[in-house]
């Protein structure tokens, strides 16, 4: 696939990151380059629209490798969304979180992306608990753990 | 026009937000030390757990209504906290954050164009819908008022959370419903002196003459009484006073007896207050440390000493705070003893940069200040810890914490899980 590079990337830190000239500035004169000085991308700004209201959760088993989430992946979630059909959600099942994309039509139900699980139906007098709506997956290629 | 906004069971509720199969399991949460309760869900409080009862005496009831137990997570908390918080300050022109589940908002100019209820209602629905925590609203023309409409807003169901007492004769039909004791600023002492004087509900401290409370009472009394008539006395704290000391002192899990293990927990606190000291952007001069056994003990004698050093300049540098606490430990300490607390406590505070040195003073070398902030900055990461020597002599004095739950949203090695 084509890849485009979109910039370089600097972690966030405390105190704000500022590209640094090393060549001296001749005094009385300033240097050319100060038109040019752009911020470094910050990854927080492509993953996270709402800060407060995102958390990050740790997914675990392989029912959605379909739409690319692999066990020990971290999940980005965002609870401002309002889950529309299609939406890939954290959802309460039975006391437990569990991650699977919500289908509101035909019927209410989570569906898994792996041909080996079931979905899981709502009859139309249960109530579906939603956490939140999971945006981007975090999934390292380098090392596994 | 104000509004209070407070977490309902704000401890329950964060402990429960990451663990679905709580949903409607009661749910204590413990002091430090694990000493007592400090924090119940609604289903708790049901079950008449009382607040700041000895774990041990409920202990049996715990197990017989399977009440899920935890110790205070105060990473988590103050997390889910600056959540909240920000979204209030999103959606009012001005808040003051009064406590760690408590934020006064200014609605002035709001009223005009917004049924009020309403606002509350959509307030409410968006810190759930953000952060996971219920909160209940109360909306009046004072802070006091305020306080006392969230009140109503937690007692009544019918309300949904949200009190708006901006009309008088709701103002006083409330006030009627309520003891005096309820009233913001009216503690124990003072509602018992009220009470003798027939000031039994907050309706008849409203009704008393202001000036009549000013010359028996207090000016902060009398301020609260205006407040309860809809006159605001009270204006929104925008930046509260920075601190003016900082005390970092803890109760131990057992007795200390040995100097290596004062002193390596007198090191800790030492990092800790300094730490604190260099959030707010503060220097101190003067470092004080005590320690002290057991006072209630019938078997020991009771032993507590103190002791202070002001420094020549203010510092924030932990090396120089550390090295200051440990000659101070020193002079105080006594062998044979069983000590039972130990504290320190940084005092005469600088805004950083506003002390004026003299002419043979070494002022706090740039060097020093980059330094603690990269250790700050690593124990702030998650990634692991820089510690002094000396807070590592010893352990086991330490907090008991049996209980904790995970640090869900400030560790990466601890997020929670959920089944794909």
């Amino acid at each position: 696939m084509p890849i485009t590079l979109l910039g370089r990337y600097l972690p966030p830190s405390a105190s704000v990151a500022l590209p640094l000239f090393m060549n001296a500035v001749p005094a009385g004169f300033p240097s050319p380059a100060q038109d040019y000085i752009e911020r470094t991308l910050d990854l927080n700004e492509l993953c996270i629209q709402h800060p407060a209201a995102t958390y990050f959760v740790r997914a675990e088993g392989d029912s959605m490798l379909g739409v690319g989430i692999f066990s020990g992946d971290i999940l980005v979630v965002d609870r401002s969304l309002k889950a529309v059909d299609g939406d890939v959600v954290i959802a309460c099942v039975n006391g437990e979180f569990t991650v699977k994309e919500l289908r509101t039509r035909p019927a209410l139900q989570l569906l898994a992306h792996n041909p080996a699980y079931a979905p899981i139906l709502f009859g139309p007098d249960s109530t579906l608990e939603l956490f939140g709506v999971v945006t981007t997956v975090i999934h390292s290629v380098r090392q596994r753990g | 026009m104000y509004a209070l906004v407070d977490c309902n069971n704000f401890y329950a509720s964060c402990e429960r937000l990451f663990r679905p199969d709580l949903q409607g399991r009661p749910i204590v949460v413990l002091s430090n030390n694990d000493g007592c309760v400090v924090a119940r869900s609604a289903e708790a409080k049901r079950l008449g757990i009382k607040m700041a009862v000895p774990l041990f005496q409920v202990q049996e009831q715990i197990d017989r209504e399977n009440i899920a137990v935890f110790s205070s997570n105060y990473a988590l908390y103050g997390d889910i906290s600056a959540r909240v918080m920000t979204v209030l300050e999103q959606q009012a022109p001005a808040i003051e954050v009064y406590s760690i589940d408590e934020a006064f908002l200014d609605l002035n100019g709001l009223e005009t164009n917004f049924p009020l209820v309403e606002y509350g209602l959509q307030l409410k629905q968006r810190v759930y819908q953000y952060t996971g925590i219920h909160v209940s609203v109360g909306i009046a023309p004072t802070k006091t008022l305020a306080k006392l409409a969230n009140h109503a807003a937690k007692q009544y169901p019918a309300t949904r959370g949200v009190v708006d007492l901006s009309d008088p004769l709701r103002q006083r039909r409330l006030l009627g419903l309520l003891p005096v004791q309820e009233v913001w600023g009216v503690g124990r002492r003072l509602s018992r002196r009220l009470n003798q004087q027939g000031v039994s509900s907050a309706l008849a401290l409203a009704d008393c003459d202001a000036a009549w409370i000013r010359s028996h009472y207090s000016v902060t009394l009398e301020r609260t009484v205006r407040e309860l008539n809809g006159q605001p006395c009270m204006a929104l704290e925008e930046c509260p006073p920075p601190r003016q000391q900082i005390l970092c002192s803890r109760s131990f899990a057992r007795r200390i007896t040995e100097y290596r293990d004062m002193r390596s927990a007198i090191a800790q606190y030492c990092s800790r207050a300094a730490e604190k000291l260099r959030q707010q952007g503060g220097l101190a001069r003067v470092v004080t440390v005590f320690i002290r056994t057991n006072p209630h003990s019938q078997l020991e004698t009771f032993y507590s000493h103190s002791a202070s050093r002001m420094l020549s300049i203010p510092s924030a540098d932990s090396r120089l705070l550390s090295a200051t606490a440990h000659a101070l430990l020193q002079s105080i300490w006594k062998p044979g003893f069983r000590y039972m607390k130990a504290g320190i406590m940084l005092s005469d505070l600088y805004p950083s940069g506003s002390f004026q040195p003299t002419l043979f003073d070494a002022p706090e070398s740039p060097a020093a200040m980059r330094l603690m902030q990269a250790v700050d900055n690593i124990n702030r990461s998650g990634r692991g810890q820089v510690r002094f020597a000396s807070e590592m002599l010893s352990s086991g004095w330490q907090m008991q914490r049996n209980r904790l739950s995970p640090a869900y949203t400030t560790r990466w090695d601890q997020l929670p899980v959920v089944r794909a």
